[in-house]
């Protein structure tokens, strides 16, 4: 064979550096996957014993409002009724998403189309820093300013869903902002001009093209704030008031999924109903997330269409 | 009301959030700075924590964090790096795409004390690392991941297609393309991105108690043989960070001065992140002028 | 990029040399996990022994009662710290365990300092933890309603307080928290909260209330007419050896016991002029034997 023909069928280094980037990108993400796979199947194996060892009613975890563990009722079946970390979780995810929303797009959209100087040389490091504060500052705030005034105006002991609703507010700005700013980043300058050229107002722009445009990047955002309003446990166990009742307003203790299986976890012995019972709310907790993405996914494929 | 008037209403309106918001971060930090800072000083910042005596600093813990970041981040960087590359630039737009980015952002909404006890389990317990720098550097990746990985991601779709067009025209393979040509056009948005991420790390305590520990032995910053138990440098010792000295001395602290202690490690942590971001943001523009022709 | 090649493989010989390193410099190495309420007092004694004696590494961390007994149950561990008898917690085969008390911790029951009572009887303080009074002014104090703070549940501290005031009674669902420091800082800030505490925890935020006229002092305790104490117990899987029965004994010593243990609010068990059992049985260190309420 001649060298030229040998050279031409050998792969080039490009082509074999090309190949192992490939493989090296493919390892990494096999890894995460390997990861999730990983946890997933350990929370499972744990949450689901509560159903299938302690023979636990699936109905009554999620229906009932009793969450003692350790005793059994006068059936001789232990009380493990979810139901009232279910409405915590989900009262303080939402409200906070809902009050968090407007800031966080507005911020994004000021950001964005009105004043990027003053976005990237104010705003950004801003909510970059919020994202910084830890938790347990927030938690700690939130217990010596939002609920003695809560305390002060609406009565009662200050702790419940709405002291919780604004310390997660504060601390799923910074998430919701920064992949809406993402998002509307993402938008192409065209659909801006041509907006503008067809004699639009900024902010007929803004609405009509860009947020529509932008519209699947932003609700992203938006259930990733709540996905990290859900999982977030420290900051809202110290202000939530960790009761396992059922809320009756926005003002009286209520618990959270996280804020029960947090402070419960250390306390209770592997394998034992109590833990079983604390990793089922794990379990449903991941359940919930992976609700959440599906009905995004959903929603995000709906927007392109329209597109 | 006409479109003029509704655009200066909402130009307003925007304005107005983008003053609160500032207000807000500005609050917390004041409450905290307020706080905390008379209780800073050179000695509260070198000096080793007591157990329950008053006048303990938070020096090991300090250095403890910046330690587990960087460990963390020099694992979770490029496992995310390569999984954002994937999936912005080979992964197809099918089922097991959709699925994998479904198992990422599951992995990113996990509350930190799943985290915590499945690393306690495999890392701690089950790889024999015991509770170490180490243990909780690969509990604090399985966090940083998700965020990273889409950070990264979302950075490199953002790059102009004709910026590969042109690598690829240029003879370049697609791998060379990305390292080329596309990664240092996204490194603004990555470097961002790892802000974000380190300032979770830097915060994260619930994921630590199992992993890092709770207990901060006195090191000896003469001795750099990471082999020695006392060294800084050892991955395999026991180090609590200055989030879960905080969140610690707040929950079973007896030192009287367990407040000021508190106040003055949240202002330490928070002067930290600001730091560490106007660090990062420079370093990154560097990075980005010295990989660019600009 | 080449530097991020050095940097992978410094990363890798660190850890490398790490690996080999903890198995030969560290001479003899032990860790004991669980309650965090001894936590601060094993950690104490750890440092003084490890000062005595160069070479000894002793690892000590929190993660609460149930992660130390499950933890030496498994054999994962050298010492499980537990606030309970482990025969109390289910789950734990208490048999394959062996129990050495280093401390007992009185509780008290606190309550805010504007409620305006300071003595209580056992049954008027049950009876505001079941929910059957519902304002101090049932029970002689200010017209304000009652706020209880609980711990969480299966916490050491408060599977105490209930075994000996509320009996075979369940409290009402109530507020819970996982640790002393929130539970104190609460019921100093909440106006008509009651909780309970450990002895060492009782500061001038809060007051501690007395019991039928008995204060909660050490005192009290030594001779069991302040029933609400338990002990502190470090349990080893069968008999203890090497590292693990010198650290203890240094933990039961005499001098440890009168000095240490004291120091940090503890009551030292060598004080102790009764001793109780698992199943609430108190006799008297004369010989005679009472019986338990319960």
């Amino acid at each position: 064979m001649d060298p030229i023909k040998a050279a031409m069928l050998k792969r080039s280094r490009s082509a074999k550096l090309e190949q192992r980037g490939k493989l090296i990108s493919l390892f990494c993400i096999s890894l995460i996957v390997i990861v999730v796979a990983a946890i997933f199947f350990f929370v499972a194996s744990r949450g689901l014993a509560t159903f299938f060892d302690n023979k636990v009613n699936l109905w009554s975890f999620l229906s009932k409002s009793v969450w003692s563990p350790a005793v059994n009722d006068a059936h001789g079946n232990p009380q493990v009724g979810a139901l009232p970390m279910i409405v915590g979780s989900f009262g303080v995810t939402f409200l906070s998403a809902v009050v968090a929303t407007p800031f966080a797009v507005g911020a994004a959209i000021f950001m964005t189309e009105i004043s990027p100087k003053m976005g990237k040389k104010i705003l950004q490091p801003v909510i970059e820093l919020l994202v910084g504060i830890p938790s347990v500052v927030y938690g700690f705030i939130g217990l010596s300013v939002v609920v003695p005034a809560i305390r002060h105006v609406f009565g009662g002991t200050g702790f419940g869903i709405l002291a919780g609703t604004f310390v997660l507010f504060v601390m799923i700005l910074p998430t919701v902002t920064s992949m809406t700013v993402d998002a509307l980043n993402a938008v192409p300058r065209y659909y801006r001009e041509a907006s503008l050229a067809l004699g639009g107002t900024r902010w007929q722009t803004i609405s009509r093209v860009v947020l529509r445009a932008a519209m699947p990047g932003i609700l992203t955002g938006v259930v990733f704030g709540m996905a990290r309003a859900f999982g977030e446990a420290l900051a809202v166990q110290m202000v939530i008031g960790n009761a396992a009742l059922l809320p009756h307003n926005l003002i009286s203790p209520a618990s959270t999924l996280t804020s029960v299986l947090t402070s419960g976890i250390g306390n209770t012995v592997m394998g034992s109903l109590e833990n079983n019972a604390l990793w089922s709310l794990a379990l449903l907790l991941l359940l919930m997330s992976l609700a959440f993405n599906l009905v995004i996914r959903w929603i995000g494929k709906k927007g392109e269409m329209k597109r | 009301m006409n479109a003029k008037q509704k655009d200066r209403l909402a130009t307003g309106v925007l304005y107005t959030i983008a003053v609160l918001i500032v207000l807000i971060l500005a609050s917390l930090l004041g409450y905290i700075l307020v706080q905390g800072l008379p209780h800073v000083s050179w000695h509260f910042l070198t000096s080793p924590a007591k157990a329950f005596e008053a006048g303990g600093g938070i020096g090991i813990q300090l250095f403890n964090s910046f330690y587990l970041l960087l460990l963390a981040m020099l694992i979770s960087v490029p496992i995310s790096l390569g999984a954002g590359i994937y999936l912005a630039e080979y992964a197809k737009a099918n089922r097991l795409t959709d699925i994998i980015r479904t198992a990422i952002e599951i992995l990113s909404s996990l509350p930190s004390v799943v985290v915590g006890l499945f690393g306690f389990l495999v890392f701690v317990l089950q790889f024999h690392f015991g509770f170490s720098i180490l243990s909780g550097a690969l509990a604090l990746t399985m966090f940083n991941l998700p965020l990273l990985t889409r950070n990264i991601e979302d950075s490199l779709r953002q790059v102009d297609f004709a910026q590969r067009e042109a690598g690829l025209a240029l003879g370049l393979s697609r791998w060379e393309t990305v390292i080329h040509v596309v990664i240092p056009e996204a490194l603004p948005g990555i470097i961002t991105g790892m802000i974000l991420g380190a300032g979770r790390v830097f915060g994260e305590a619930a994921a630590l108690i199992y992993t890092a520990g709770q207990s901060a032995p006195a090191l000896d910053f003469t001795d750099w043989n990471p082999l020695n138990i006392a060294s800084p440098l050892n991955i395999f010792r026991p180090a609590e960070t200055l989030a879960v000295h905080i969140w610690k001395i707040n929950s079973e602290g007896i030192q009287p001065d367990a407040a000021a202690v508190s106040a003055g490690a949240s202002a330490v942590l928070i002067l930290a992140v600001l730091l560490f971001n106007v660090l990062a943001r420079f370093l990154g523009q560097r990075l980005y002028k010295k990989m660019t022709a600009e | 990029m080449k530097k991020r090649h050095l940097l992978f493989l410094a990363l890798a010989g660190l850890l490398a040399l790490a690996g080999c390193g903890t198995s030969q410099s560290s001479g003899e190495a032990i860790t004991a996990v669980g309650s965090s309420a001894l936590q601060p007092l094993v950690e104490a004694a750890a440092e003084q022994y490890q000062t005595d004696h160069v070479g000894v590494f002793i690892n000590v961390q929190g993660g609460g009662t149930g992660t130390g007994l499950s933890q030496i149950q498994q054999g994962a561990v050298e010492i499980g710290n537990s606030d309970l008898f482990a025969e109390e917690k289910a789950g734990i085969n208490a048999k394959k365990l062996v129990d050495h008390r280093v401390a007992v911790v009185g509780i008290t029951p606190i309550a805010n300092k504007a409620v305006g009572v300071k003595n209580l009887t056992v049954v008027q303080l049950r009876r505001l933890f079941t929910g059957e009074i519902t304002n101090w002014k049932q029970v002689g104090g200010k017209d304000l309603p009652v706020v209880v703070v609980n711990r969480a549940q299966g916490s050491g501290t408060r599977a105490t307080f209930e075994r000996w005031v509320l009996g075979d009674r369940q409290p009402m669902p109530a507020q819970e928290q996982d640790s002393t420091g929130m539970v104190r800082s609460i019921v100093a800030s909440t106006p008509g909260a009651v909780s309970y505490v450990a002895f060492s925890y009782v500061d001038s935020s809060v007051r501690a209330l007395a019991l039928s006229g008995v204060k909660p002092t050490d005192q009290n305790v030594t001779t069991n007419d302040w029933p609400i104490w338990s002990y502190e117990h470090m349990y080893t899987k069968g008999q203890p050896h090497g590292l693990t029965k010198q650290f203890l004994a240094y933990i039961q010593s005499a001098k440890t016991q009168q000095r240490l243990v004291s120091k940090m609010g503890y009551i030292p068990i060598t004080a102790m002029k009764v001793t109780r059992d698992a199943k609430g049985n108190v006799i008297d260190k004369q010989g005679e034997k009472s019986n338990g309420s319960n």
